[in-house]
Parts: structure tokens; sequence; C-alpha cells
């Protein structure tokens, strides 16, 4: 599949701040690709450059193989969804979504009927003469929608649009524009800061932080192989560990992990050389159990320790736990509360956790 | 729950309490605003005597005077100035305004103030300043005296030009700032989506910018129309009485021919083009909030 965006070697300073440094990444054409990242951390800024409202200090921007670094914004095939959603308060619904047709000088019967085809694409058919602040926030966002996809964008850049909206509007909102985003084949460029949304909707996903690009992924990738403390840190839960390396084998290596802990990695995970490293473990992949004997210990588990538990908070569908292991090491991990009539877990309990030597990531510190 | 406790409350009809709070606005309006106007629409029914004193009879002369072609004409001429010197100021203020309110937030304080400095100063004084640069040995005939030494020195001084030039300086600030007040209310956000769908710099002006700064443009407008058409300091400074405008000839109407009649009938027509102008200005202003809201 060919390049849609290609951002090669981008550098955008203000002033002495750096918000954007030598970041390079190309996005397919028909992909779904979310910048994820806390707020400060570039991502808005990547997407400014994209859409042409800020021009990069150093490197250059390009759009379905053509260099569009100093072209204008509204000389660039992009269209964009704002975070505010910003519909011109002066206009109607339809006179909005029209905007950009009639800037395009496009025939007015074909504008409307154009017009008429987004307003359907986004379930707002029947509203063309209301006003924005006649609207709910949900139907704002949808007429923003359709306002950009009525152009034809080769590109759709959203600005967190969904940040706005209520919990349930937001989760069947984002069922949508991945249902949109397949059936137009455009490409999408979503920006958040909310993990959940990037591993719902996206093919892949850049990991911003601090300007630079941490991790480029699928959800798969990013969430159980992090690459970094960052990316494993900041999309889901993780113990992260510092690991001292006690023995090494032709295939395995045996850690002792902060607090005492003893751990077996695969060799190939452990970085060739070191002697330390940073291991990032999800509370989910440890296995809980009160007897030994229990089946989750299936071959494979090769770490198996025993902990007390230190603290437990009922969640409804899972439990948190904060286990104590007997050489003193504090792990997060989660289980799911699968019957009523299984293992219940109580602070003070000895339990005995196993965890399978290939779900132990190391990841970069920095 | 409990249901929360029913408040009776009307918005149409104020409690006693806020008559209580809104007495002194009241007494102060009442006292000299509807009494005078009250005795300015009686006495243009009334007739004058050799010495200028008021009879009180009943009489449509003064409103037939009113008619008289000469003052028709002055009433067009002075609407004509003043509709021009609101031109004058739109244009000129409206990019004043903008970049004031698109400047940085830290800035925007700092030039506001320079656009009342002014006001810091007597009007009168400034009055008297432009006529010493323009009047023929001014400096602004010394600056091109300067320049070129074989140029003609001119009579800008005591010309119609003179006067709106007067009447510009006296009015842009009350045209700069409701349009500062509308551009500062302006979201970014509006500007970046209509150049992200296709508008260039000018037609981001025209369909975004201009409809969404209508209230403001209509309020200085107002503000900078109707003070203009009844203004008779500047005419009589700087336009030396050449070119009367209906504020002058009213002035004149009470003071020099002592007719107070007719200058109550010219007043209350002139107020009548007053509420006339505001209800338009209302209309046009009501349709553009109605659209912000």
């Amino acid at each position: 599949m060919s390049t849609m965006v290609d951002l090669r070697a981008v550098t955008k300073r203000f002033g002495s701040f750096t918000a954007v440094n030598d970041v390079s990444l190309e996005i397919a054409e028909g992909e779904f690709l979310t910048l994820l990242g806390p707020s400060g951390c570039g991502k808005t800024t990547l997407l400014r450059l994209i859409a042409g409202f800020d021009t990069p200090t150093e490197g250059s921007v390009w759009i379905g193989g053509e260099d569009v670094t100093h072209l204008p914004p509204y000389r660039r095939p992009v269209n964009q969804v704002f975070q505010s959603y910003a519909l011109f308060p002066h206009l109607t619904v339809a006179e909005n979504v029209g905007f950009g047709l009639r800037m395009q000088h496009i025939d007015k019967t074909e504008a409307a009927a154009r017009v008429t085809e987004a307003l359907a694409l986004v379930s707002l058919t029947g509203l063309d003469a209301r006003k924005p602040h006649q609207l709910s926030g949900g139907q704002r966002q949808r007429v923003a929608l359709a306002r950009a996809l009525v152009c034809r964008p080769k590109v759709l850049l959203l600005d967190e649009p969904l940040s706005a909206l209520d919990a349930k509007l937001r989760r069947s909102m984002q069922l949508e524009l991945k249902r949109l985003q397949r059936q137009l084949g455009i490409t999408f460029v979503f920006v958040t800061h909310d993990q959940e949304e990037a591993l719902t909707m996206s093919d892949r996903i850049a990991i911003v932080n601090g300007g630079r690009i941490e991790q480029l992924g699928t959800a798969h990738e990013i969430y159980h192989r992090p690459a970094t403390r960052f990316a494993a840190d900041f999309v889901g839960q993780a113990n992260l560990l510092e690991a001292q390396l006690l023995l090494q084998d032709s295939e395995c290596v045996r850690v002792a992990v902060t607090g005492g802990l003893e751990l077996t990695l695969p060799l190939a995970a452990w970085p060739a050389g070191a002697t330390v490293a940073l291991i990032a473990m999800r509370p989910e992949k440890v296995h809980v159990s009160k007897s030994r004997s229990s089946t989750a210990f299936a071959p494979g588990a090769a770490n198996i320790f025993q902990a007390r538990i230190e603290e437990e908070i009922f969640q409804g569908a899972t439990d948190h736990l904060i286990l104590v292991t007997a050489a003193g090491t504090r792990l997060g991990v989660v289980v799911a509360n699968e019957s009523a009539l299984g293992d219940i877990f109580h602070a003070g309990d000895l339990v005995y956790c196993g965890l399978h030597t290939d779900d132990l990531v190391v990841v970069k510190a920095e | 729950m409990s249901p929360a406790p029913v408040i009776p409350t009307d918005s149409r009809t104020p409690h006693w309490r806020a008559w209580l709070l809104l007495a002194p606005m009241v007494a102060w309006l009442v006292l000299f605003v509807v009494v005078p106007t009250a005795i300015l629409l009686v006495y243009s029914f009334c007739e004058r005597d050799e010495v200028g004193r008021v009879l009180f009879s009943f009489t449509l002369e003064n409103y037939r005077r009113v008619a008289d072609p000469v003052y028709l004409r002055i009433f067009l001429r002075s609407i004509g100035y003043a509709g021009l010197t609101t031109i004058i100021c739109i244009v000129v203020g409206y990019p004043v305004a903008y970049c004031i309110g698109r400047a940085r937030e830290d800035w925007r304080q700092r030039l506001l103030l320079l656009v009342m400095v002014p006001f810091w100063t007597s009007f009168l004084i400034r009055t008297y300043a432009w006529i010493t640069i323009l009047k023929q040995e001014g400096l602004l005939n010394g600056f091109v005296q300067q320049l070129s030494p074989t140029a003609k020195p001119f009579d800008l001084l005591y010309t119609p030009t003179a006067v709106v030039i007067g009447l510009v300086y006296a009015y842009l600030p009350f045209m700069i700032l409701p349009i500062y007040g509308s551009v500062e209310k302006l979201d970014g956000a509006l500007i970046e989506a209509a150049h992200d769908l296709g508008a260039g710099p000018l037609r981001v002006f025209s369909s975004v910018i201009i409809p969404l700064t209508m209230p403001g443009i209509a309020a200085g407008t107002l503000l900078v129309f109707v003070p203009a058409v009844g203004m008779f300091a500047i005419t009589d400074l700087m336009g030396g009485a050449r070119v009367p405008l209906i504020g002058n000839v009213i002035q004149n109407q009470f003071l020099q021919a002592r007719d107070w009649p007719f200058g109550a009938a010219l007043g209350a027509v002139f107020m009548g083009l007053f509420a006339l102008t505001y209800w338009i200005m209302l209309k046009l202003g009501a349709h553009s909030e109605d659209s912000v809201a």
C-alpha cells in the first residue's frame, strides 16, 4: 500500500521550546493511525504540521507523494475535525457542511446533493436548517465530521474529537468512526491522550512523548511488547522492575528484580551483554491461585513464586491485588472474577503466582 | 432525593427590592431625560413672542418650517457627513481593532490604552491642536514645504475635509472599542477551520470574520453615526461655520435666534431620526447576536 502522509525528519521549535524533535513517520493510504501521548507531548503540533497551520522548522511534509511543506492549509488535500468542533455559529448545519464545497466553487446542485449525502452518512438527516447552538454536543461533533468528509480529503485529521463527549457516547462514536473509516477508505490521523480510544480504533499507534515518537506499532504490539518505560506505563498498567542479571545459559537468563524476587526470561529477550535492565510486567499476566497444583501454572509458566496479598480492591469484573512476594517485591496484579465459586482473595491470604517467561518484556529505561 | 424547593420566579417583573436598587437610576432618567424630552416636545408645538419667550399655544407651524428645503438639505448634509465619518471610521478602525484583538494577550491592554490616551485631554484642546496642524501656516503645510519648497500651501482648515477629519478623529475610538470586543471574542479555531476547508485569506475575512464581528461593527456605527450627526463644536471650530450641520442650526435657534419652539421641533425630528437608526441597528445586531449565541 502506498504512503499517503510522509513526515521526513520534521522538527518544530517555538522559540527555545522544541515541540516536535526530528520525527519521521510514514502513514499508509487508508490507514487509521493514532498519535497517542500526554498533553504537551507534541502530538497536536504534529497534526498541525500535516494540516498546514504550522510550518516545520526543519524537515519536510509530503502528502500523496507531493511536498506540501510550504503549502497553506487551504491548498492541502486534508481536512480536520477540531477539538472544539469550530462550527461557524452564524451558519446553519447545511451551510457549515457546504462551506468547503462553496470555497471550491462546486456547482450548487451537486453541492446540495453532497451535503445531504454527508449528513446522512453521520445520521443527521433533517437537521439542515438548525444553527450549531441548537444542537447537542454529539450532534455538533457529527456536523464537524460531515463538514470535513464532504470535501473528500485524502487525509482526515482528528484532534481529540471525542474528548468533549460523555463516556457512553464516546464509546459509540469510537465504533462509528472506525466504521466510517473502513467504509470510506480515507486515511485517518487521530490525536488523543486516551489510550482506550487509541487501542479501540487504530491500525497503528504512535506513542508520542517529549516531541518524539517513542514507539510505532499495532495496538497488540504496543500493549504486549512496549518498547520503552513510557510506552509501558502510558498504555495500560505495568509493573516496572529493575532487573539484575544473575545467571545465563543457552536459552534463559535468571534475574533478580527490585525487592529480591528472582525471575527467568528467555535469553533472546535480554539485551546482549547487559547486566541490568528494566522489565515491564502487565498485571493481568500474573496468574494467581490459592493452591500450587492449579492448572493456571501450565508448562511454560517457569516463574512460580509465593506472595501475600497486601490489599484487595474489588472492581466488579476484575479484582486488583497488591502482592508482596516472600523476597519482598511488590507487584500489582489483576485477576478476573470468573466465578463467585472460584478462588476468592482477601487481604492477608498467601497465594501462588505463575508467570510465563514470554510475558516479561525488557523496555528501554528512557 | 427530595424534590427541589419551588422558587417562584418571574423574570419580567422584578421584586420590589430590585426597584429600590434601581430607584436612583430611574430618578436620574426621569429628571434628566424624560422630563427634558417632554419639555422639548411640548415646546415644539408652541409659539414665541418678539423677545423670544415661549407662548403656550398649539401650532404645527414649527414642523412645517422643519420641512423647508433649506433645513432638509442641512439634515441630508448632516447625515452625509456622519455617514462618511462612519464609513471612514470602519475602514480605518477595523484593522486597528482586529490587530489589537488578535494580539498577544499581554499586549492587548497596552494597545487599548493607546486608543484611550486622547481622552485624557479635553476634547476642545484636542480640536484646537488640529487647527494648528491644518491651518495654512500650520504643521502640515510646514512639513510639506520642508519636503518640497515649491509646493503651494493648501487650504485645509475651514473646509468640509477638515470637518470630516475632525469628526473621524473624535469618534474613531468609539468605533475601535466595540469592534475590538467582537474580534477578541472570535474563536481562532474558526479561522483555522475556514482555512482548512479551502478558504484563502480574503474568503475567510468575508465569510467568517466579518459576519462574526458584525455586532461590533453595528455597535460602533451607532456610537459614531448618531453623535456625529448632531455634532456642532467641530463644525464650528474646524469648518469655520461655513458648512452648518443640523447641530449648529439647533444650537443657533436656541442661543442666537432665541426661537426655542423651532429649535425644539428640529430637535424632535432629529431625535426621531436617531430612534430610527437605533431601531435599524438593533434589528441588524439582534439578527447576528441570535446566530452567535
